[in-house]
C-alpha cells in the first residue's frame, strides 16, 4: 500500500487528535473523522487522503485512553501510524481497531510532510526514498487481533458467534 | 531472581509460578472501570453477539464527565449507560454527583491491595496508591471484557523511584510527581511499571500517594504502585467489598532502572504548556498573571487539598482579575469539607463550586477557556486545546500553589503564605 506523509513531532496527545469536547457524545466514524486533528493541524481532516499515512515522533497518543483517536484517523483514511514510539493504550486501541502502528527506531527524520511512501506489511518493510526500513513482528497474540481486522471480529471468531 | 509487583500480580492472576518480564498473559480483571464512555462500550458490546455481560459483579461504572448533562448529546449519552446497567443487572452503578470514578472506586473499596484494577480510563493508575495493580485500556477491550471477562496483558519491566527526605512545608505530592516527570519525561517511563518507596512516601497518606499513582500515567507508566502499609489497611478496613492479600516486589526484584530524589531539597512547581514535562520551578513563573484557577479534579480534589487551599484563601479574596473553580473529587469529599468549614472558606473567598466531576479538565463541561487565557490548574494535563481554545494555555501546579495565585491574580509562591 502506498500514500503520502503527514509528519508531526513528539508526544502527539489523544487530547489534540480528537478533542474531549466531542468525547462523549454519540458519533459514527465519518463523523469523528471530520475532526481528527483538530487541535494539532486543523487542515488535517480537510485534505487527508485514503492511504496516507501518519509519521510521528516519541510517545504517540499519549494521554487519554479514548479509543476515538484511533477511530478517526482509521476513519479518515490513514493506513498505518508509523512513530518512534507510542503510548500503550493508544497502541492497543489501535490494533484492536485494526489500524497498523509500526514503530520504526531509524529513519523517522528523514521523512517529510508530503513524501510519498509504502509498506509491505507481509515483509515487514517500509519503503521511503529509496530506503528498505525493516520494522519488527509484533508478537503472535497481537498479530491475530490485527489480521482478524480488530478485537472484535476477533473476539466473535473465537466465541464461535461467526 | 525474584520478581517485581508487576511480575507477581500478573503471574498470580495468570495462575503461573513466575512471568517473565514481556511476557503476555490472558488473565481476567478483578473489577473493571467505566463511565460516560458506557453508552458506546454497551454499542461495541452489542457486536459481539453476547447478550448478556459475564459477571456483572466486577464492573464498576461512575458517570462523572460530563455531568449533569450540558446538552442534548450528554442526556442521550446518559440514559443509554442507565439502561444498559439496568438490562445487564450492573449493581455498581454510580449515577452523576457520587464523584470522579477514581474517587468513587477508591472510597467505595473496590481499589484494594493486591487486585488487578483496568478501566477504560487512563488515569486508572490511580489505585495503584492503594497497592493495587490497575491500568487503562480502551473501549473495545472493555467491550470484550464485559463479554469474557478475559484480556491479555503483556507483563512490564519495572522502574523503582525512590524519594528519601522530607517535603518542607508548601511542598507536596504534586511537586514531586511533577519534578519527577520532568526529570524523565513524558514517555520516560513508557510501558513500564512504576513503583514508588523512600522515606517520603511512607511519610505521605493516601491522598497525596493517589497523586503519584494517577500521575504515573503522565511519564507513559502502565502503572504506578505504593506498597500497602498501615495506613493503606486504615483506609479500606471499613469500605473493602471484597477480601484482598496485599502483594509486594520480592526484595531482589530487577528493576530496569532505579533513580532517587530528595524531598527536602523540593521547592513548589509547575508544569508549563503543552507537555506535562514542561517543569519549571513556581518560582520561574511568579508574576505571571492567571485568568481562571482549577483546585480539584481526580488528582488534587481531596480534602487535604481543599483544606491546604482553605488555610491560604481564609479570610483573603480570590482576585478581582482571576477567578477560582472548586471542582471537589467526591460527594463524600464534598459533605466533609461542608461539615469542617473547609468549603465555607473557599466559597467565601469567592471561589466558585462545581459538582463533583471532571468536566472542565477535559474541556467537555463548564470553565472552559477562551483564547489567550491562562488557567492555573491542580489537573493533570495541560494539552493544547484540553481546556477549550487550542489559543489558550494550561500551567499544572498543587493545589497550595492554585490557591496562593487565586489570591493575587498571578503565579505565587505558596510558601509566602506560610504562618
Amino acid at each position: 500500500m502506498s500514500g503520502t506523509i503527514w509528519k508531526y513531532g513528539d508526544d502527539v496527545n489523544t487530547d489534540v487528535i480528537f478533542a474531549g469536547k466531542y468525547t462523549y457524545q454519540p458519533m459514527e466514524p465519518k463523523e469523528m473523522a471530520e475532526h481528527a486533528m483538530e487541535d494539532l493541524d486543523p487542515e488535517f481532516a480537510g485534505k487527508v487522503a485514503s492511504g496516507d499515512f501518519v509519521v510521528a515522533g516519541l510517545n504517540f497518543g499519549c494521554g487519554s485512553s479514548r479509543e476515538q483517536a484511533a477511530t478517526c484517523l482509521k476513519a479518515a483514511g490513514v493506513k498505518a501510524v508509523i512513530a518512534r514510539s507510542f503510548s500503550r493504550i493508544f497502541f492497543r486501541n489501535a490494533i484492536n481497531l485494526g489500524l497498523p502502528v509500526i514503530e520504526l527506531k531509524e529513519g523517522i527524520d528523514e521523512m517529510k510532510a508530503g513524501d510519498p511512501l509504502d509498506i509491505d506489511f507481509t515483509k515487514g518493510i517500509v519503503h521511503h526514498a529509496g530506503r528498505e526500513l525493516a520494522f519488527p513482528a509484533l508478537p503472535p497474540e497481537v498479530l491475530a487481533i490485527l489480521e482478524a481486522g480488530g478485537l472484535i471480529p476477533f473476539t466473535r471468531k473465537r466465541l464461535g458467534v461467526d | 531472581m525474584g520478581m517485581t509487583f508487576a511480575q507477581k500480580v500478573l503471574a498470580a492472576k495468570a495462575g503461573l509460578e513466575s512471568v517473565e518480564v514481556s511476557q503476555i498473559v490472558e488473565l481476567e480483571p478483578d473489577f473493571c472501570l467505566s463511565h460516560d464512555n458506557t453508552a458506546a462500550i454497551a454499542k461495541t458490546f452489542k457486536k459481539i453477539g453476547v447478550d448478556r455481560v459475564k459477571n456483572p459483579e466486577r464492573f464498576v461504572i461512575v458517570l462523572d464527565h460530563t455531568v449533569p448533562a450540558a446538552q442534548e448529546k450528554y442526556a442521550i449519552n446518559h440514559k443509554e449507560i442507565r439502561e444498559f446497567v439496568e438490562a445487564q443487572g450492573i449493581k455498581n452503578f454510580f449515577d452523576m454527583g457520587v464523584g470522579i470514578c477514581h474517587q468513587v472506586l477508591t472510597e467505595k473499596g473496590f481499589a484494594l491491595p493486591g487486585k488487578l484494577i483496568l478501566g477504560s480510563d487512563s488515569h486508572t493508575t490511580t489505585y495503584g496508591a492503594l497497592g493495587a495493580f490497575a491500568a487503562g485500556v480502551g473501549r473495545s477491550e472493555m467491550a470484550v471484557l464485559y463479554a469474557t471477562s478475559k484480556i491479555w496483558l503483556k507483563t512490564p519491566a519495572s522502574f523503582q523511584l525512590i524519594v528519601n527526605g522530607t517535603l518542607q512545608p508548601g511542598v507536596t505530592a504534586k511537586d514531586l510527581i511533577l519534578r519527577i516527570i520532568g526529570d524523565i519525561g513524558a514517555d520516560g517511563a513508557l510501558y513500564k511499571s512504576v513503583e514508588f518507596s523512600g522515606e517520603a512516601i511512607s511519610a505521605m497518606d493516601i491522598s497525596s500517594r493517589m497523586v503519584l499513582a494517577n500521575m504515573a500515567v503522565e511519564m507513559g507508566a502502565k502503572n504506578g504502585y505504593i506498597a500497602a502499609d498501615e495506613k493503606t489497611f486504615a483506609y479500606v478496613k471499613d469500605r473493602a467489598v471484597v477480601d484482598f492479600d496485599p502483594v509486594y516486589p520480592d526484595l531482589d526484584a530487577d528493576y530496569e532502572e532505579v533513580m532517587e530524589w530528595d524531598a527536602s531539597e523540593l521547592t513548589p512547581q509547575v508544569a508549563k504548556p503543552h507537555t506535562v514535562d514542561n517543569v519549571v520551578s513556581v518560582e520561574e513563573l511568579a508574576g505571571m498573571a492567571i485568568h481562571q484557577c482549577l483546585l480539584g479534579t481526580c488528582t488534587n480534589g481531596r480534602l487535604e487539598d481543599l483544606r491546604e487551599a482553605a488555610a491560604i484563601l481564609e479570610g483573603r479574596k480570590v482576585h478581582p482579575k482571576t477567578r477560582l473553580l472548586i471542582l471537589p473529587a467526591s460527594q463524600e469529599i464534598l459533605m466533609q469539607a461542608m461539615e469542617d468549614g473547609t468549603m465555607q472558606k473557599l466559597v467565601g473567598a469567592g471561589g466558585v463550586l462545581l459538582n463533583p466531576g471532571c468536566g472542565p479538565c477535559l474541556g467537555a463541561h463548564q470553565g472552559v477557556l477562551a483564547p489567550g487565557e491562562k488557567c492555573l490548574s491542580t489537573a493533570n494535563r495541560n494539552f493544547q486545546g484540553r481546556m477549550g481554545s487550542r489559543d489558550a494555555e494550561i500551567y499544572l501546579a498543587s493545589a497550595a500553589t492554585v490557591a496562593a495565585s487565586a489570591v493575587e491574580g498571578v503565579v505565587t509562591d505558596p510558601r509566602r503564605f506560610l504562618k
